[in-house]
């Protein structure tokens, strides 16, 4: 069985993201670059379901500029086997990628694909799905536990208010959410044999697929700034304020 | 222009979010569809034809859709998809899971959690946990857009008699399979719908002292949350956790307890009307989203506080 992770490089957890001068965009300048949380802890699923001994290969695949390669190093020396960079210099859509990760799909025929359930650039929460519905595959996205059964994946997602476990016909669609695993650090070993497995790149233009614009970026803006409150001395203070400047408690 | 929105429900009844999204539809256009799939959800159909701005219901009341499954839903959504210039869902865990299948299968880029219309294709939607607001142009025919409910008030009510056409049933595609669910059962507003939210974070120390949260929150009538570190220490479960990968709340009072305010936690919680922060480091971030900060040991001020109310 092969497992395709495909992963994207965004702006590390850390970093205080702000608009450019002009608000053309966010300023991305010199700013520290990460593997998107949530596609690490994909890679993490695809790994230990390597080691139980239920899977051959972990393919990661990222879509994306050259730099990108930084990222896929990263993942090889996390366990993935082989990456996959589809090379673009301009940043794509959810959908776009979607119809790119469709060919990989296509090309390696891989029987499960796990995802983070979103970038935490753009904050859209869109691609695994796409993802399915082009390809006609179930999916099963914010999950926290996954457990393979034959030709089926049992899936437990976190929703609104609970838990729902679904099984789904492999191939299928996985999306992570946060508390599904706690992702390994690379070991230096590894980072080392990280550095003689494939990485092949593929310029996007090879795989025919239409990555035009759908959207265009009008601006960037800080979000509107709360007023500065007031720092009370004591519980009563509070108490009285809520109840009668605030008015939100009788 | 007509809009068509797809409702969340639970068979029983609407979600409030789909109200919020009527709310959003409204303003792009009075032309609204209401879609309700579900199994055995007469009460769900009853309970739309009273909502204000919604000019049509098309239901579909079958065994299919009783677990509301993304690959059957989306099926059913397309067989009526093209009619409409714009197709919108809230962006609760509902309709994240929903909408994608439905816009690729349209090939159109969605836009995602708008928090505002600018006209009839330009919107404002929050990006990097909320750091920025963008303001995004939807170049598609067939626009696609999921709803951020906290910043909509959501549409009324009024004894209106909505007309209600069926939409009949797909088959199922069969590629996957509801098995359970286990929803957790509260006697307190839920997170999302409460007007008071009382939060605890890694402050709390542990799952046991969040009944001091409890104890306040039964007294205001409040829902009790947590900041993803007290999530993550294991204090109290995933559904609790308010933020930008948890649940979006915006209640008229948020206080925050023991939480520091990263800018993961503030995403998901700083449109509430009034916000209190009680920590006892008084260089936390919190308290510069905070209309009211107390600089106290939470295990001193929870106390008086719930002696008090």
């Amino acid at each position: 069985m092969k497992i395709l992770v495909p992963l994207k490089r965004v702006v590390d957890y850390n970093v205080k993201v702000r608009p450019l001068g002009d608000n053309s965009n966010v300023d991305l300048n010199n700013v520290k670059m990460s593997v998107n949380p949530f596609c690490e802890i994909a890679l993490e699923e695809a790994v230990r379901i390597k080691e139980a001994g239920n899977a051959d290969e972990v393919i990661a695949v990222s879509i994306g500029k050259t730099e990108s390669q930084e990222q896929l190093r990263t993942a090889l020396a996390l366990g993935a086997d082989r990456a996959i960079l589809v090379e673009s210099e301009n940043l794509l859509e959810p959908l776009a990628i979607a119809k790119a990760l469709v060919k990989i799909v296509e090309q390696e025929s891989v029987d499960l694909i796990i995802l983070g359930k979103q970038a935490i650039d753009g904050d859209n929460n869109q691609t695994g799905q796409m993802l399915g519905a082009l390809l006609n595959y179930p999916q099963a996205t914010n999950a926290s536990e996954v457990v393979l059964d034959g030709s089926h994946v049992n899936v437990t997602r976190e929703i609104d208010g609970g838990l729902q476990t679904l099984k789904l016909n492999m191939p299928a669609i996985v999306t992570t959410d946060l508390r599904l695993n706690e992702p390994r650090y690379a070991s230096l070993p590894n980072i080392m044999k990280a550095k003689k497995k494939e990485l092949s790149i593929l310029p996007i233009a090879d795989l025919g697929v239409d990555v035009t614009p759908r959207t265009e970026l009008l601006s960037v803006e800080s979000p509107p700034s709360r007023a500065a409150g007031v720092i009370l001395e004591t519980v009563d203070d509070l108490i009285d304020k809520l109840k009668n400047e605030a008015k939100v408690i009788s | 222009m007509s809009i068509l929105v797809i409702a969340e429900h639970d068979n029983n009844e609407i979600k409030g979010a789909t109200l919020n999204t009527i709310a959003a539809a409204t303003k792009i256009s009075d032309d609204i569809t209401l879609m309700v799939a579900g199994s055995d959800c007469s009460s769900v159909i009853s309970e739309s034809q009273t909502l204000e701005g919604v000019t049509k219901i098309l239901s579909t009341d079958d065994e299919a859709y009783k677990n509301f499954l993304a690959e059957d839903l989306s099926e059913l959504v397309m067989s009526i998809a093209t009619n409409y210039k714009y197709i919108m869902a809230p962006a609760t865990t509902f309709g994240k899971n929903l909408l994608p299948r439905v816009s690729a299968k349209l090939d159109s880029q969605q836009i995602s959690d708008i928090i505002s219309v600018e006209s009839e294709d330009t919107f404002k939607r929050p990006i990097y946990a909320g750091s920025c607001i963008a303001t995004v142009k939807a170049l598609d025919s067939i626009k696609v857009i999921s709803v951020r409910a906290t910043a909509f008030d959501p549409v009324g009510t009024s004894a209106s008699d909505t007309v209600v056409e069926d939409l009949p049933a797909l088959s199922s595609a069969g590629i996957s399979e509801f098995v359970s669910e286990e929803i957790a059962k509260s006697d307190r507003p839920e997170l999302t719908a409460a007007n008071i939210v009382v939060s605890g974070g890694r402050g709390m120390q542990s799952g046991d002292n969040f009944h001091l949260l409890d104890s306040i929150a039964d007294k205001l009538g409040a829902a009790v949350g947590a900041s993803r570190a007290a999530v993550d220490a294991g204090f109290v479960p995933n559904d609790y956790q308010v933020g930008q990968t948890g649940k979006i709340v915006a209640p008229d009072l948020y206080m925050a307890v023991g939480i520091s305010g990263a800018i993961q936690h503030l995403a998901g919680m700083k449109d509430s009307k009034v916000i209190v922060a009680i920590n006892k480091d008084e260089d936390a971030p919190i308290f510069q989203v905070a209309d009211y900060g107390l600089v106290q040991d939470l295990f001193v001020a929870l106390p008086e506080l719930d002696s008090k109310l």
